[in-house]
């Protein structure tokens, strides 16, 4: 009987897979046990409500999607009244997401959300998509660490911090917002990108920008999520690419403590289900007793420091 | 053992109304020079579809593509007698060259069935269906929803050339009365299927309207219905990411009756919108 049993930032996990923020809805309850994850992590609200951006919003790669979707929200009164209590009954932690045009006004939703059926808030200031200041929070130390402090001074709600993989030092982006009083990083949104269309010269998205996921970014945030767990006490939370349970031993490995499923959740509803059933198997083969100590075992070879994998000479 | 009794959904199964539908395939044949048949035992969840519903379908990896995404497919044909699905496609890119390439007997995986069909008022009499390429496919299970409902129904099927029309021997099985036009004949252009849908409802009155498949189409469509004051559906076609209402990535503007739009899913408020509330269709 193997543990699956983690606790992140302050949240009570039966297991440690959870949607990533937006890669689930109501329509998911049609088809998937949603008591079986370990956490539903709800879609990035934001205190206005939002319309998103212009279609088309997303196109297609070989294991990769370049979406653009531009956060369209219902604000925090349609998330308390229907959102929270649809999800809330199916038993696992629920966990919000917030995003914001400014530190203050992320301070202020996160204090007008708290509320006992939420478990933590999840801070989306990685989106590629905001273009309030043409640059997202978790682009820059600073920023980011006023944007968990404001809101940590109103709410005491666990915060975790999703970070951009747009940076060139991530390590550096997780320290100032452990540094804040962060109480996790989920490492990472998508990795900005743009599709161009050669027959019509013209842009694939309506939005011109996008985020890239799916299985094609694994190996790029697995080695973002390395880096962080190798920066930071808190706990890391890995997400990018995760297809399969394989995929989620790997992040566990590389040192994430928990694990979101984005993308995948698109093409295979059961990704979640099986990804669990996945990893109950292999610490089962591999005599792990409890999930938890994957994290962070990799065996990395003797000779070789963490400062060395931040570049690499090909 | 038959093929239905192999075919079964994807875990879980049970209670929940939409599954990931392991479907066989039973025939996937060309009908003519740009559209193919492909026939499915589908499982219970599968055969619960109604009209306007649509499906998202693993699209097998090839030699030489795998898409990624599902693809979104309207439903042509509901047979819970034999407990089959048939999908009527057009191979246009990679994710229906993919579908070309399904044999006899591989597994399908289609997720489904998804988003809200049509919906037919109670007392309706006399449906018309209004429809061209692709979007004859989406309303044949229409005709069979509304004959079941006892309503007669006219379908008006138009077409580039007479070859390239598809769908009658479907919708007369149904028991709809089908009226072919086309560009070579000169017989689609919108004020002449105005004008024969306008000689129709003074024969038989028209008190429900359908199209799919053309943006003048639903033009002539809504104005028809605002003037005779009755409802009219449209089936709204779109490239999606989850067809599940989750990622947002196929909105269209939806107008209300106040003139206020709003961004609306096609995979999950739709794809069956009124006339009035959607430009395109």
């Amino acid at each position: 009987m193997v543990d699956l049993f983690v606790t992140i930032g302050g949240v009570h996990m039966a297991n440690p897979i959870m949607p990533a923020s937006g890669s689930i809805a109501e329509g998911m309850a049609d088809l998937v046990d949603l008591g079986k994850l370990g956490a539903i992590v709800l879609k990035t609200i934001t205190p206005d409500i939002r319309q998103g951006v212009k279609p088309p919003r997303v196109v297609e790669y070989t294991d990769a999607t370049l979406f653009s979707i531009g956060i369209p929200s219902k604000g925090p009164d349609y998330l308390l009244n229907h959102t929270v209590p649809f999800f809330a009954r199916f038993g696992p932690p629920v966990i919000a997401s917030i995003s914001a045009d400014t530190a203050e006004d992320f301070g202020t939703l996160a204090g007008y959300i708290t509320d006992p059926r939420i478990a933590a808030i999840e801070a989306n200031i990685s989106c590629p998509n905001l273009r309030a200041h043409g640059r997202a929070f978790g682009m820059d130390p600073v920023a980011a660490a006023e944007v968990i402090r404001a809101m940590k001074a109103n709410t005491d709600l666990p915060i975790w911090a999703k970070l951009t993989p747009n940076v060139g030092d991530i390590a550096e982006i997780a320290r100032a917002v452990e540094d804040a009083g962060a109480d996790a990083v989920v490492t990472a949104n998508a990795i900005l990108g743009m599709g161009i269309n050669a027959e019509t010269m013209t842009p694939r998205l309506g939005n011109v920008v996008g985020g890239l996921t799916g299985p094609a970014v694994k190996p790029v945030i697995l080695r973002m999520v390395n880096q962080c767990a190798e920066a930071v006490k808190i706990p890391v939370i890995g997400c990018g690419g995760i297809a399969t349970g394989e995929d989620v031993v790997e992040y566990m490995l590389a040192g994430a403590s928990a694990v979101q499923i984005g993308t995948m959740n698109f093409v295979h509803t059961a990704a979640m289900e099986q990804s669990i059933a996945w990893v109950t198997d292999y610490c089962t083969r591999k005599n792990i007793a409890r999930v938890a100590e994957l994290t962070g075992a990799l065996k990395l070879p003797v000779d070789q420091n963490s400062e060395q994998r931040g570049a690499v000479a090909l | 053992m038959t093929m239905t009794a192999m075919a079964k959904p994807e875990a879980p199964s049970g209670c929940f109304p939409r599954a990931e539908n392991r479907c066989h395939v039973v025939s996937n044949a060309p009908m003519n020079s740009e559209y193919r048949l492909l026939v499915v035992d589908a499982p219970e969840t599968g055969l619960s579809a109604y009209a306007g519903q649509f499906f998202h379908l693993l699209c097998p990896a090839t030699a030489t593509e795998q898409p990624f995404l599902r693809r979104p497919m309207s439903i042509y044909r509901i047979d819970r007698e034999n407990g089959q699905l048939g999908f009527l496609y057009k191979v246009t890119g990679k994710g229906t060259r993919a579908l070309a390439s399904l044999a006899p007997g591989d597994e399908l995986n289609a997720t489904g069935p998804l988003g809200v069909g049509f919906s037919l008022p109670e007392g309706t009499k006399h449906v018309a269906m209004v429809a061209r390429g692709v979007g004859l496919a989406t309303l044949a299970p229409l005709a069979r929803m509304a004959r079941a409902q006892g309503a007669m129904v006219t379908a008006i099927l138009s077409a580039r050339a007479p070859e390239f029309l598809m769908s009658r021997d479907e919708l007369e099985a149904a028991g709809a009365r089908v009226i072919e036009v086309n560009d070579v004949a000169g017989n689609s252009a919108p004020q002449e299927v105005i004008n024969r849908l306008r000689d129709i409802h003074a024969e038989t009155p028209i008190d429900f309207m359908a199209t799919c498949g053309s943006n003048r189409l639903l033009g002539l469509t809504r104005d028809l219905c605002s003037e005779w004051r009755i409802p009219g559906q449209v089936a709204v076609e779109a490239f999606m990411g989850c067809g599940l209402g989750m990622c947002f990535a196929c909105v269209v503007p939806v107008r209300d009756a106040q003139g206020h739009e709003e961004m609306k899913r096609v995979c999950y408020d739709g794809p069956v919108f009124g006339v009035e509330e959607v430009t395109a269709w």
